[in-house]
């Protein structure tokens, strides 16, 4: 008797353990969920509101608009008179960075992991040691270096800066992934007469597509997060892009918040689109053999 | 050791013995070979070795550093950046480790909190420290609104005090970045292979215990490596303090990477500015050695 009130007893506790652990889980989601939309939604609360309203103590707009968003796409007032063509060279300089960065990525990799040659542990280490240096801590010696190539205030500029940054992170992917490419393959395609730049061309290049797609979405990333190199290296106002213009305005008093938040929504867009429509590779790509330790 | 290692292991003992077996390559194929390389050791030698040797160079002169040390800003910052990265590195990447369990759970809703979760990485971060920038003003910024709403209390000025403007640098920082090394120590965390965590059940550890003898020493590895890049990475950071509180109040928390671009282009002195960001040699330069043995040994890639 006594024995089955203590085993429903023991029930009870461990239902009512369970349950409270399931409370502290839900009530951890909540605290990350506030902590990670808050900036957030401040961005997108501020550019709903109208001119007027941008100083006001609310936590929601009183009277949302899209007016912000509409000034920003019809380059409606002064210092937006040239957005899209700062979207543009923003456009430009990633897609560029990502083209560029896939291709020497896949050229130096396929040596390294497919032709066997002696030698190529250099070519790795030369990419380890560049992925950690710090970026902004060659900006100083960029700003002269770049004039000494000629591309002064020229966006090439910027596009090398980033490659260079992002090739090491592209050659440990691409290496990684290859190996799970059968060697085989090339062995087939060489006795069927194909040369280094076939085997390159329609066997490796195909069978890296996710590994690309990966590294493509990266490189695109690392420029479209860009700030300090875009400002040093490019100082002419065809050469203008959304991030410099932005933080041209953040320490002015009379910054227009809600176009300024409007502009920063709509800059942030195309990344995080790309980012989850591409999110699929992206954890393959990132931790791939992340952890054989 | 798990094993996936031992077969990474495997294959690499196969691939050099495959070298060895095959030799070097021969006319047309040596030719390709370099072909190919030729791109990549371009830009190694164009924007890698030049930009590096100018920048010693540049700032090369003992006379520098005296200058340097002599300046009470320059002090404060060196200050700065230790608890940067004392703090703001270890902080996140301790949530990280403990996120990267919660974010494995296979609820449904938990899948979903992840994907909001990522979007401070996913989404670029000039548009979103500006965001942040604005919420902490003091007057009209949403983080006092919300204080004076749930609260009823008059939050302070966020941006205006030293140690208060450091500490917003810091949650900023830990904000963007925490996502990111979630994500490589959930890849970390689902590595471990089930039955080690079905035999640890049996011998009786569950919960922090479970954590603490299991997954831990099993993660050991990759997270030193997560520290070790982390702490370079946030090093050169430029964006966070730059755009939260640009070096303010009265230059009181600026960081090495962000007094060097001042000292060198505000004030127009490149040589001072690059000596500032050499005088974190010293220290990056262990932490880039043993991180390159890391790397190299135990093929953990990030």
């Amino acid at each position: 008797m006594s024995g089955g009130a203590a085993a429903a007893g023991r029930r009870r506790s461990k239902r009512l353990r369970r349950r409270l652990s399931k409370a502290g889980q839900v009530l951890i989601g909540i605290v990350v969920l506030i902590w990670t939309v808050l900036p957030l939604y401040n961005m997108i609360e501020v550019a709903l509101r109208p001119k007027d309203a941008v100083f006001s103590g609310d936590l929601f707009p009183a009277h949302p608009t899209l007016i912000g968003f509409w000034d920003v796409l019809t380059e409606n007032y002064w210092y937006l008179t040239h957005f899209w063509h700062e979207m543009g060279n923003s456009l430009y300089i990633g897609v560029a960075t990502a083209l560029l960065t896939l291709a020497v990525g896949t050229m130096a990799s396929f040596v390294i992991a497919r032709m066997r040659i002696r030698g190529a542990w250099a070519i790795s280490n030369a990419a380890l040691l560049t992925y950690v240096i710090p970026m902004s801590f060659l900006a100083i010696p960029f700003y002269r270096v770049m004039q000494d190539y000629g591309l002064g205030d020229n966006l090439w500029a910027v596009i090398l800066v980033e490659v260079t940054f992002a090739t090491p992170y592209a050659i440990f992917i691409f290496t990684e992934y290859s190996a799970s490419i059968p060697i085989a393959l090339d062995e087939a395609a060489h006795i069927d007469g194909a040369g280094p730049w076939g085997i390159y061309w329609r066997i490796y290049l195909p069978l890296m597509a996710p590994a690309m797609v990966a590294v493509g979405t990266y490189a695109l990333l690392l420029a479209w997060n860009e700030y300090l190199y875009l400002y040093l290296l490019l100082s002419s106002p065809g050469n203008m892009t959304v991030p410099v213009a932005l933080g041209q305005f953040l320490n002015s008093d009379e910054a227009p918040w809600n176009l300024m938040m409007a502009t920063a929504v709509v800059y942030a867009l195309p990344p995080v689109v790309i980012y989850y429509a591409f999110r699929r590779y992206m954890s393959t790509g990132l931790t791939m053999g992340g952890v054989k330790g | 050791m798990d094993g996936a290692s031992l077969a990474a292991r495997q294959v690499g003992a196969a691939a050099r013995h495959a070298r060895i077996r095959f030799g070097g390559l021969r006319g047309s194929d040596a030719a390709w070979a370099m072909a190919f390389l030729v791109p990549y050791a371009a830009v190694f030698v164009l924007f890698v070795i030049y930009p590096v040797g100018y920048g010693l160079w540049l700032g090369h002169r003992p006379g520098l550093y005296a200058e340097l040390f002599s300046d009470p800003i320059y002090l404060r910052t060196l200050v700065n950046t230790v608890l940067f990265l004392a703090i703001g590195v270890n902080l996140h990447l301790f949530l990280a480790l403990l996120l990267s369990g919660y974010f494995l759970q296979k609820s449904l809703w938990v899948k979903g909190l992840l994907l909001v979760f990522i979007m401070p990485w996913a989404a670029p971060a000039i548009p979103t420290f500006i965001s942040i920038h604005w919420m902490l003003d003091g007057q009209w910024g949403l983080l006092n609104n919300l204080l004076w709403f749930v609260l009823g209390i008059n939050g302070p000025s966020w941006l205006t005090e030293r140690w208060l403007t450091f500490a917003t640098v810091i949650v900023a920082y830990v904000w963007k970045w925490t996502p990111f090394w979630t994500v490589i120590l959930m890849a970390g965390r689902t590595a471990i292979p089930q039955e080690v965590y079905e035999a640890a059940e049996v011998d009786g550890a569950t919960g922090l215990r479970r954590f603490i003898y299991v997954t831990f020493p099993l993660l050991g590895n990759l997270y030193l490596v997560c520290t070790l890049l982390s702490t370079i990475w946030t090093l050169g950071d430029f964006n966070t303090v730059y755009f939260i509180s640009g070096g303010g109040p009265a230059l009181s928390t600026h960081v090495l990477a962000t007094l060097g671009i001042r000292n060198a282009f505000q004030i127009g002195d490149p040589s001072l500015g690059m000596a500032t960001v050499m005088s974190a040699l010293p220290l990056l330069i262990p932490l880039v050695i043993v991180l390159m043995r890391k790397l190299s040994r135990s093929q953990v890639q990030l």
